[in-house]
C-alpha cells in the first residue's frame, strides 16, 4: 500500500505551485499596474468622483435712474438643474424627470446631449422659474432622482405692462452664436446675458461673475462634506440718465399710439426720457418666452421689439426746414429771401404743392420766420433750389442726419441723408435736381431717427453746440466700461447770433397762436419747436389706392420742442407713426416738457447763499453776453441773501 | 497498524495564516460598511468564521477514507438539491439559487455541491489507480461527474459558482494524467462553442458584463460601472493606501463588503497592503501543494488540490476582475468576502484538508 506507484507524479504538482506562481505574478502585475504606474489619474477621477462644483448664481446689477430710484431689480427664483456628474443613465430618467418638470422628453434629451461636451461636473439647467409643485417634485424624488437638483437664482424683476422695455431691454441664455464670437469668449452655456437695450450694452457691468462650491458627494450625489466655496460677485448697478417722473410722463403722452419719444438735456446730451409703441413685456422674456407670443411679437406689423426712438428710420418732414433754415441763413440766403406763396410753385417743370393748398389758403409772402412757424412748403422749395443739394446734404450731415447719434444703446439706426455721391454709390445714377426740391421739406430720400431729429435740433437752439446723446453718465462708470464710440462728445458748429436769435423765436411762434401747432401751447413755459408731417408715400399714389390709402397710409406726426427757446435745458422728439399730423406730435411732446417743467418748479433751487432764507416764487436770470436774458425761471426757489438785499428778490406776478 | 490521530498534526501554521486573512476580511468589511445600512456586517463575519472553525476541527475528525466511501450518495444528495433549487428556490433578482429553510435561514446547495464535487473527482481518480494514462471514457466520465451540477447551477441562473466547478474538473484531469492530444482536443472543442454559448446560453446581463469588462469606457454609468469605479478604487489607492478611501466610503464602489472587498483593501492600504494580501494567499496555496504532496494516498492529494483548484480560481478570478483583467462574474474572494455560505464553505473544504493531513502516517 505504500507503493510509490500509486502517488501522483511530483514533477505534475510542482507544474501546479508555477501555474499558481505565474498567476500570482500576474495578479501583482495588474496592481502595480494600476496602483504605482496609473494611481495618479485614478487619483484624479476619485476626486472627480467625489467633488461635485455647485455653481453660485451671481445677481445682475440693478437699474437705477438718475435719482438712484430702482427701474430694474431681482427677485429670488428657483431653477432645476441636471447633476451629470452623478452615476446615473441620465437618457433613461429623462422621461419622468420631463414630466415632473413639465417638459418635453425629446427637447430634454437634445439638451443633455448638447452639453456633453462640456466637463462632466458643469450642471445642466433645466428650466428657471419652477414652481412650487416642480420644486416640490425634486425635492420628493432626492433618492429615486438624485442627479435633479435646485438652485436659487436672482431673476430679473422689469416693470410692468412694459414700461421703458425698449430701453432697458431684456436678459436671455446666451446662444451658439454668441457664444462662437470672441467678444463673448468669456460666457458658458447656461449664462444669462443682456440681450438688448442697456441690458446689452452693459452687460458687462450688470453681469457679475458666477462663484462656485466645491462639494464632497457619495454616490448617491447627497452632500456630505464641503471643500471650499468661491464666492460669486454680484453684478454692478446701472445708473441711467433717465428721470423716471419724466419717463412716466412720456409713456402715457404716448399711450396707445404708434411711435416713440425721445427727450434729451441738450446741456450734456443726457437722455431723460425714451419711449417706443406698441410695447411687450420684458417679464415674459425673463422666463423662456413662448413660441406663439414670440411669434406675435415678430409679426406684428407695428413691431413691438423695434426701440423705434433709435430705429425707426423715417422722413422727416417739416421739422428738416429747421435745417434748412440755418443752412439757409449761414450761407447768407435766407435771411433776406422773400417768397410768396400762392399754394405751390413749379420747379424743373413739376409742380409742387404747399400744404395749405389743400385747406384753399396761400401763405402769401414769407420771410424765413413765417416759414418756419408756418412751415411753409414754397419757400422751402425755393430755398433748396437755390441752396443745392450738396450744401443741404452739408449742414444735415453736420447736425448729425443720415448717421447714428452714437447713444449707448444696441442696434441704433443710422438713416439717411442724400446727396449725388450717396445716389451715385447706392444707385449707380445721377442726382434728379427735382429731388432736391423735396429734400428741401424733409421728404424723398431723407430718413432720421426720432433721437438724430432731437439731437440737431437740440444743436440749434443751443446755438450750434452738437452733443453726443446718452444713457449713462461717464462719473457714473468705471472706466472699462464706458463704451467705445466714434462720434465725438461734443462739436460746436458756428452759427451767426441773428440766425440763431431769427430761428429760435421762429420756432416758439410754432406753438403760439400763429403757429402750426397752436393748440400745443403751453401757458407760462418758454416753449419752442417745430412740427412734421411726413408722407409715407406719395400722394398720387395714396389717391390712386383711394380709400384703402387713406386709412392705411396716413401721414407721420413729427414734433421736435425745446424748453427754453434758447439755449434748451429739455429736448423733446416725438414721432406719431401714422399720427397724420404734426401738431398731434406736438401734443404729446408738450405733455413730456410741461411735466419737466413742473418737477424743476417743485425742487428747490440754490441760487445764492447768505444769512437768511427765503422762498420765492420765481427768478429772473441775468442777461448773458447774447443779450438774450430776460427770462423768467419758473419754480420755487430758496435763497440766502443778506437782510439788506432780500427786497430784490420778490416774487414774480401770476406764479406760484 | 494503529489509528493514531491527533491534533498535533493539525496544520498550525496553515491555520494562523488562514485567521490572519480572515481577520484582514473582517476588518475591511468594518470599513466598508460603517456607514452603510451594512454596518455591522463584520460581527456577523466573525461568527461565521467561528462557525467555520468549529465546523473545520469536526471535519477533520472524521476519517476522509470513510467519507470518499460514501461520496456516491452525497453526490446523488447534492444532484438532488440542486433539482429542489429549480423546483422550489427561492426567486431574488432573477435568479433561483437559494432554498430557504424553517427557521428563516437561506440555504445555497451550490456552494456544498461545490464540496462534493472535490470528493468525488479525488475518488473517481483515486480509483483509476491502476492506470498510467487517461482513456476517452475516463476523460468523459470525468467531465460528467463535474458538467451535470455544473449545468444545473447554470440553469439557475448562477455562472460564477458553476465556473468554479470547473478547476476541479481540471485539476482532477491533470493530475490524473491527461494527454496532451485530450486536453488540446478539448481546448478546442471549447474555443468553437464558447461563440455559441456566449449567444445562446448567457443570460443579456451577463453578456453586458462580458463586453463591458472588454472596454469598460464604452458605457461608464451602465454595466461599466462596476469596473470603473472598482479600477478607480484600486487606482487611487496608490503605493500607501489612501486615507480617505472615498470610493469604498462614499459608496461608489459597488457592494465593497461582498465580490468587491479586494478593491476596497486596495484602495486603502495601497499597493502594499493588496501585495501583502496575495502573498497571504500565496503562502496559504503553497502550504496546500505541500499538505497534497505529503499526502496519505491518491484521493487524499486528490482531494487536497480539488481544493486548490478552487481557492486558486477564486482568487484569480476575483482579484483578477478588481484590477479589471476579468469580467464581472459575482464570485466572491474565499475568506475575506462577506458570507456565511462562502466561509463555511472554505473551512469544510480546509477541514477535509486537515483531514488527509492528520491521517498523513496512518494508512
Amino acid at each position: 500500500m505504500f507503493g510509490r506507484d500509486e502517488k501522483i507524479s511530483a514533477i505534475r504538482l510542482t507544474a501546479v505551485q508555477y501555474i499558481i506562481l505565474g498567476v500570482f505574478l500576474i495578479l501583482t502585475y495588474g496592481l502595480w499596474r494600476l496602483q504605482v504606474m496609473q494611481s495618479d489619474s485614478y487619483a484624479l477621477m476619485a476626486e472627480k468622483n467625489r467633488v461635485r462644483n455647485v455653481p453660485i448664481l451671481a445677481p445682475r446689477g440693478k437699474i437705477l435712474d438718475r435719482q438712484g430710484r430702482v427701474i430694474v431689480d431681482n427677485y429670488p427664483s428657483f431653477s432645476a438643474l441636471l447633476l451629470r456628474d452623478s452615476a446615473r443613465d441620465l437618457n433613461a430618467d429623462a422621461d419622468m424627470i420631463a414630466k415632473g418638470l413639465h417638459m418635453d422628453p425629446n427637447e430634454l434629451r437634445q439638451r443633455i446631449k448638447k452639453f456633453t461636451a462640456m466637463p462632466q461636473y458643469q450642471p445642466i439647467f433645466l428650466k428657471e422659474d419652477i414652481t412650487p409643485d416642480e420644486l416640490s417634485f425634486i425635492e420628493s424624488h432626492r433618492n429615486e432622482l438624485p442627479e435633479l437638483d435646485t438652485i436659487m437664482a436672482h431673476r430679473r424683476l422689469y416693470p410692468r405692462n412694459g414700461f421703458m422695455a425698449h430701453l432697458i431691454g431684456y436678459v436671455g441664455e446666451v446662444t451658439d452664436d454668441m457664444l462662437n464670437q470672441p467678444q463673448f469668449e468669456l460666457y458658458n452655456p447656461g449664462d444669462v446675458v443682456g440681450v438688448s437695450g442697456v441690458e446689452k450694452q452693459y452687460n458687462n457691468l450688470l453681469m457679475g461673475k458666477n462663484g462656485s462650491r466645491r462639494a464632497i458627494v457619495n454616490s448617491r450625489g447627497r452632500e456630505v462634506g464641503r471643500l471650499d466655496e468661491t464666492p460669486a460677485e454680484p453684478g454692478k448697478q446701472l445708473k441711467l440718465t433717465v428721470d423716471v417722473d419724466l419717463q412716466i410722463a412720456a409713456e402715457e403722452a404716448l399711450e396707445g399710439k404708434n411711435g416713440a419719444v425721445v427727450a434729451m438735456d441738450p446741456r450734456t446730451g443726457e437722455i431723460l426720457a425714451m419711449v417706443s409703441r406698441p410695447t411687450f413685456d420684458p417679464n415674459h422674456f425673463a422666463v423662456k418666452i413662448s413660441k406663439d407670443e414670440w411669434v406675435k411679437l415678430v409679426t406684428d406689423e407695428n413691431h413691438p421689439l423695434l426701440n423705434k426712438a433709435i430705429q425707426a428710420q423715417l422722413a422727416p418732414g417739416s421739422v428738416f426746414k429747421i435745417i434748412m433754415a440755418t443752412a439757409g441763413m449761414q450761407e447768407g440766403i435766407a435771411e433776406d429771401m422773400h417768397v410768396n406763396c400762392t399754394g405751390g410753385a413749379s420747379f424743373y417743370g413739376r409742380y409742387f404743392k404747399c400744404w395749405v393748398l389743400a385747406e384753399h389758403r396761400t401763405h402769401g409772402v414769407v420771410d424765413v420766420s413765417k416759414a418756419i412757424y408756418q412751415s411753409c412748403d414754397v419757400f422751402f422749395y425755393t430755398l433748396a433750389e437755390r441752396l443745392g443739394i450738396e450744401r443741404i446734404a452739408k449742414y444735415a450731415t453736420m447736425f448729425g442726419l443720415g448717421q447714428k447719434t452714437g447713444v449707448d444703446l444696441p442696434q441704433e439706426a443710422s438713416g439717411v441723408m442724400p446727396s449725388e455721391q450717396w445716389k451715385i454709390r447706392n444707385f449707380k445714377q445721377k442726382w434728379y435736381a427735382g429731388e432736391t426740391i423735396s429734400v428741401g421739406i424733409g421728404q424723398g430720400a431723407v430718413a432720421t431717427t426720432p433721437i438724430q431729429l432731437a439731437r440737431a435740433i437740440a444743436a440749434i437752439a443751443s446755438d450750434g453746440t452738437l452733443r453726443r446723446p446718452r444713457l449713462t453718465s461717464p462719473r457714473d462708470l468705471p472706466a472699462n466700461i464706458i463704451p467705445a464710440t466714434n462720434v465725438p462728445d461734443e462739436v460746436k458748429i458756428p452759427i451767426d447770433p441773428k440766425s440763431w436769435e431769427i430761428i429760435t423765436d421762429a420756432m416758439a411762434n410754432v406753438v403760439s397762436p400763429i403757429g402750426t401747432a397752436n393748440s400745443a401751447h403751453l401757458q407760462g413755459i418758454d416753449f419752442a419747436g417745430k412740427t412734421g408731417s411726413a408722407q409715407t408715400i406719395s400722394n398720387t399714389l395714396k389717391a390712386k389706392m383711394g380709400a384703402v390709402g387713406k386709412s392705411k397710409f396716413k401721414d407721420n406726426g413729427w414734433f421736435v420742442g425745446v424748453t427754453p427757446r434758447r439755449n434748451p435745458e429739455i429736448v423733446v422728439a416725438a414721432l406719431l407713426e401714422e399720427g397724420e399730423h404734426g401738431y398731434l406730435a406736438a401734443r404729446v411732446a408738450s405733455q413730456v416738457i410741461k411735466a419737466y417743467v413742473e418737477k424743476q418748479r417743485r425742487q428747490p433751487t440754490k441760487v445764492a447763499s447768505g444769512e437768511s432764507k427765503t422762498e420765492i416764487g420765481a427768478v429772473w436770470s441775468s442777461p448773458n453776453a447774447d443779450g438774450d436774458g430776460d427770462r423768467l425761471q419758473g419754480g420755487r426757489f430758496y435763497v440766502d441773501l443778506p437782510k439788506k438785499h432780500a427786497v430784490l428778490a420778490t416774487a414774480a406776478p401770476g406764479i406760484r | 497498524m494503529s489509528r493514531y490521530v491527533s491534533f498535533r498534526d493539525f496544520d498550525w501554521f496553515l491555520f494562523i495564516f488562514v485567521l490572519m486573512i480572515c481577520g484582514l476580511g473582517v476588518m475591511e468589511i468594518r470599513s466598508a460598511t460603517m456607514h452603510t445600512k451594512f454596518a455591522g456586517a463584520h460581527i456577523k463575519q466573525v461568527y461565521w468564521v467561528m462557525g467555520g472553525i468549529a465546523a473545520m476541527f469536526l471535519v477533520s475528525l472524521f476519517n476522509y477514507q470513510a467519507l470518499l466511501d460514501k461520496v456516491h450518495w452525497m453526490y446523488i444528495a447534492s444532484i438532488a438539491s440542486l433539482v429542489g433549487v429549480i423546483l422550489f428556490g427561492q426567486k431574488y433578482l432573477g435568479a433561483r439559487r437559494w432554498i430557504k429553510l424553517p427557521g428563516g435561514a437561506h440555504f445555497q446547495p451550490s456552494e456544498w455541491v461545490k464540496l462534493i464535487l472535490i470528493l468525488a473527482v479525488a475518488k473517481y481518480f483515486a480509483d483509476l489507480h491502476h492506470k498510467s494514462e487517461l482513456s476517452w471514457s475516463d476523460f468523459l466520465k470525468a467531465g460528467m461527474i463535474v458538467g451535470v451540477p455544473m449545468l444545473m447551477v447554470l440553469a439557475q441562473p448562477d455562472l460564477g459558482t458553476a465556473l468554479t466547478y470547473m478547476p476541479i474538473a481540471i485539476m482532477g484531469l491533470f493530475l490524473g494524467g491527461v494527454r496532451a492530444k485530450q486536453a488540446l482536443t478539448v481546448l478546442l472543442l471549447a474555443g468553437l462553442l464558447m461563440p455559441i454559448a456566449f449567444l445562446k446560453v448567457l443570460k443579456p446581463y451577463q453578456r453586458e458584463r462580458l463586453t463591458s469588462f472588454m472596454n469598460p469606457d464604452a458605457d461608464r454609468q451602465g454595466s461599466g460601472y462596476q469596473v470603473n469605479q472598482s479600477l478607480i478604487a484600486v487606482g487611487s489607492g496608490g503605493i500607501w493606501g489612501s486615507s480617505e478611501g472615498s470610493q469604498t466610503h462614499l459608496a461608489f464602489l459597488p457592494v465593497p463588503q461582498t465580490d468587491f472587498i479586494f478593491a476596497a483593501f486596495a484602495e486603502e492600504h495601497g499597493f502594499v497592503g493588496a501585495l501583502g494580501v496575495l502573498l497571504l494567499y500565496f503562502i496559504v496555496l503553497m502550504r496546500l501543494t505541500q499538505n497534497a504532496q505529503t499526502a496519505p494516498d491518491r484521493a487524499g492529494t486528490f482531494l487536497v488540490m480539488g481544493v486548490v483548484a478552487v481557492l486558486s480560481f477564486h482568487i484569480l478570478v476575483n482579484v483578477g476582475m478588481v484590477v479589471g483583467f476579468m469580467p464581472v462574474t459575482g464570485i466572491p474572494l474565499p475568506l475575506m468576502s462577506y458570507g456565511g455560505s462562502s466561509v463555511l464553505f472554505m473551512f469544510l473544504a480546509l477541514g477535509m484538508v486537515m483531514n488527509v493531513r492528520m491521517r498523513r502516517f496512518v494508512n
